[in-house]
């Protein structure tokens, strides 16, 4: 559709936002290419979502906020997202701004980078544009192009071989306004045998007609070990797009624990491309559905390398007239042996108005290795409400309990304490609405 | 505490359109343990349910107070929070409710906001039961009933039962599947909770149990109602020599709730 629809930016909005950000010229010129070819690009292609009639580009990209001084500082609906503890290594973006951005000394002493994009391309350009768009390319479709135009954003983060980050590097990304964007691009480099764990939150204030757009791009390097915990928990006013890619070498392991808690519409796409031997990817992610809601969920794995592994499992919950389709993609290219992928989907309907959509594909190419899926829609179970309530637990009570209990299987396994806590504070705010 | 008064007037109720309860009436008083036997099918889960409110149970006629009040009126909440508990027959398995979460919402639903047991009071209370009823810890943090035994999920619901303290519990069938040491740990539990504010009614096949929980009053129930009721000596007499004398007795043929009465 929208090569005629006006948009609210043009090519001087991006040049004085790059100027005004002291970009080097490499990535205006990046921005300003991604720029013309969103004219001519297609939308993404989505599984049994449409996106003509979603708002993908009516945005005002560049809105300023001010800084804050410290995280006391920071606006309450971002205070509430984290740990006062462990804000000595965070990053805040509203809008088109850092407000704040923080590392720990002593994390700073291990050679660790962890830095909003704009200071990145200034300070670590040869870095940065030898990994930029090395796993989501710019051109894959209109969004992508659009985003790369318009990154207001983001975060760097680089971790030297044979490093381990003890502490969990936390970023939060903030919309608020009538037509605002918030367009992190995010690249996560980890060099051989190190770790890190990466943990963002999406938060909206008030406005109307709102867009997230964010790319994530990881680089696992042979033997390192990567957690990238998401949780969103944007409004209704808020469309929300991402896609997420890893690329994983030799004996890496990449963790996403994904946490849908958005209100509003929302695409998001997440892909390991496990390249090299012996490599690992696990993806947890759960959903709740709400209102007149639609989602598109895909959690996908490439198995290139032999002896690469994945786990997949994705549970939603369906409430009101929600319509969410969950897809889980296991692809095994020719040649990756022994490959083993597994995935599942499992849906709780709680409304007879509202749609899950399980879908299960597996495409393999390569005969010695196993694959395989479940997928389940169950419904609430009046025999289990009745057990609940027969204890003197309220009907709501016990749909609560029901609920987490059915999410708690994926939130329990959450490996950092912390992230499984902003989860489950996702889940019951999300829950008591 | 109010003493307790349970009654049960000319109750009829209905599953699908089919009548399970026919014209039932009983009274349970503070202190007092009824035992209720009967061939299967007569509906004494029935019974059980209807008083606890399962919503496929639709009472058609009769009535059913609690200390005075209507429990007819009330949804199965509240009929929990007015004191009655039931000990399933086949109790639900809930993935990812851990068995303390659980007894923790349950025991602070009833105590109400602003009233929540203090967590180390909690689990003082909760492992003293749990040591009565000789479960090993672990149960507290398994998820509710899930992959329990049959005889496990049983000794959960007397664990439920003492934790909640209600005035008036039914215990559908608490003996079937326990082996014979269970049997006596379990009715160990219910001995401890005799009292003269709390009321029992114990659904039974086998005398057994009855040797551990000596009963009050027994009745035998046949067509959806209590056919013929007596003391301890009555389920004596019906384990030695089953049925067929009652129903020689009564003139009954069909015991089920088929038969057309
Ligand atoms: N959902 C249902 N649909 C149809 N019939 C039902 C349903 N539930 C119970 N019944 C019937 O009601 C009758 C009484 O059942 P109930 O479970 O109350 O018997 P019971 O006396 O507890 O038997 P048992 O000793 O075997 O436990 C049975 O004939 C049973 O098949
Ligand atoms: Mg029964």
């Amino acid at each position: 559709m929208s090569v005629d629809t006006q948009l609210r930016f043009d090519r001087e909005a991006i040049t004085a936002y790059s100027q005004a950000n002291q970009e080097p010229a490499w990535f205006l010129e990046k921005r300003l290419a991604a720029f013309d070819a969103a004219q001519t690009l297609e939308l993404p292609k989505l599984e049994k979502t449409k996106l003509d009639n979603w708002n993908t580009d009516q945005f005002q990209p560049f809105v300023t906020a001010d800084k804050a001084a410290n995280a006391a500082a920071l606006d309450e609906v971002v205070k509430d997202q984290i740990d006062e503890a462990q804000a000595s290594s965070l990053i805040v973006q509203k809008n088109a701004s850092v407000v704040l951005a923080t590392l720990a000394d002593d994390i700073k002493a291990q050679g660790v980078i962890y830095t909003d994009i704009q200071t990145a391309v200034r300070e670590h350009g040869d870095l940065v544009q030898k990994y930029l768009n090395q796993a989501v390319q710019a051109d894959e479709h209109r969004i992508a192009a659009l985003h790369q135009a318009v990154i207001n954003g983001g975060v760097f983060l680089y971790v030297p071989k044979n490093t381990e980050v003890s502490v969990p590097l936390q970023a939060v990304y903030q919309v608020a306004g009538d037509g605002a964007l918030v367009s992190p691009h995010i690249i996560i480099v980890a060099e051989n045998h190190s770790r890190v764990t990466y943990v963002d939150t999406y938060v909206s204030g008030e406005g109307q007609g709102m867009v997230a757009q964010s790319i994530v791009e990881v680089f696992v390097g042979a033997g390192a070990h990567v957690q990238v915990a998401s949780v969103r928990s944007l409004s209704t006013d808020v469309t929300d797009y991402t896609f997420r890619r890893a690329i994983v070498e030799q004996d890496g392991k990449m963790e996403w624990i994904l946490g849908e808690m958005n209100a509003g519409n929302t695409v998001a796409n997440n892909t390991s491309v496990l390249k090299g031997r012996g490599s690992h990817a696990d993806t947890k992610s759960i959903t709740i559905g709400l209102g007149s809601q639609r989602q598109n969920l895909t959690s996908q794995v490439q198995h290139i390398g032999t002896h690469t592994e994945s786990s997949m499992l994705s549970k939603a919950v369906m409430t009101d007239e929600a319509v969410a389709i969950l897809n889980g993609i296991t692809k095994i290219e020719k040649g990756a042996e022994k490959a083993n992928g597994e995935q599942a989907e499992n849906i709780l309907m709680l409304s007879p108005q509202a749609r899950g959509d399980a879908n299960p594909i597996l495409l393999i190419d390569e005969d010695d290795v196993k694959a395989g899926h479940a997928a389940s829609v169950g419904r609430f179970s009046e025999e289990s409400l009745y057990y609940l309530m027969s204890r003197g637990i309220s009907r709501k009570e016990a749909e609560r309990l029901i609920i987490l209990g059915f999410l708690d299987p994926v939130v329990a396994e959450i490996p950092v304490e912390e992230v499984r806590n902003r989860l489950r504070q996702a889940l019951e705010r999300k829950l008591a609405r | 505490m109010a003493n307790v008064h349970l009654e049960i007037k000319n109750l009829r109720a209905r599953i699908e359109e089919k009548e399970i309860l026919k014209g039932l009436t009983l009274e349970i008083k503070g202190g007092e343990i009824h035992a209720i036997m009967g061939p299967n099918g007569t509906g004494k889960s029935t019974l059980a349910s209807t008083l606890m409110g399962h919503p496929k149970y639709e009472v058609t006629e009769g009535s059913v107070s609690l200390n005075g009040e209507d429990v007819l009126e009330m949804d199965v909440t509240e009929r929990a929070r007015a004191g009655l508990f039931l000990a399933m027959q086949y109790p639900s398995e809930i993935t990812g409710v851990t068995n303390s979460d659980f007894l923790r919402s349950a025991i602070n639903a009833k105590r109400g906001e602003g009233n929540e047991i203090s967590l180390m009071k909690f689990i003082r209370e909760l492992d003293g039961k749990m040591g009565t009823l000789e479960m090993d810890e672990s149960f507290a943090h398994r998820y509710l009933n899930e992959g329990f035994s049959g005889g496990e999920k049983k000794r959960n619901e007397i664990l439920q039962m003492m934790m909640l303290q209600p005035s008036l519990c039914i215990l559908d069938e608490i003996d079937s599947g326990l082996d014979i040491d269970a049997l006596k740990i379990v009715a160990k539990g219910v001995n401890e909770m005799r009292s003269e504010d709390r009321g029992f009614l114990i659904i039974t096949h086998y005398q057994r149990l009855l040797d551990y929980i000596t009963p009050d009053f027994v009745h035998v129930m046949m067509q959806g109602r209590i056919v013929k009721s007596g003391g301890p000596e009555l389920a004596a007499r019906l384990e030695a020599e089953g049925y067929d004398w009652i129903k020689a007795e009564l003139g009954i043929e069909d015991e089920t709730v088929n038969a057309n009465l």
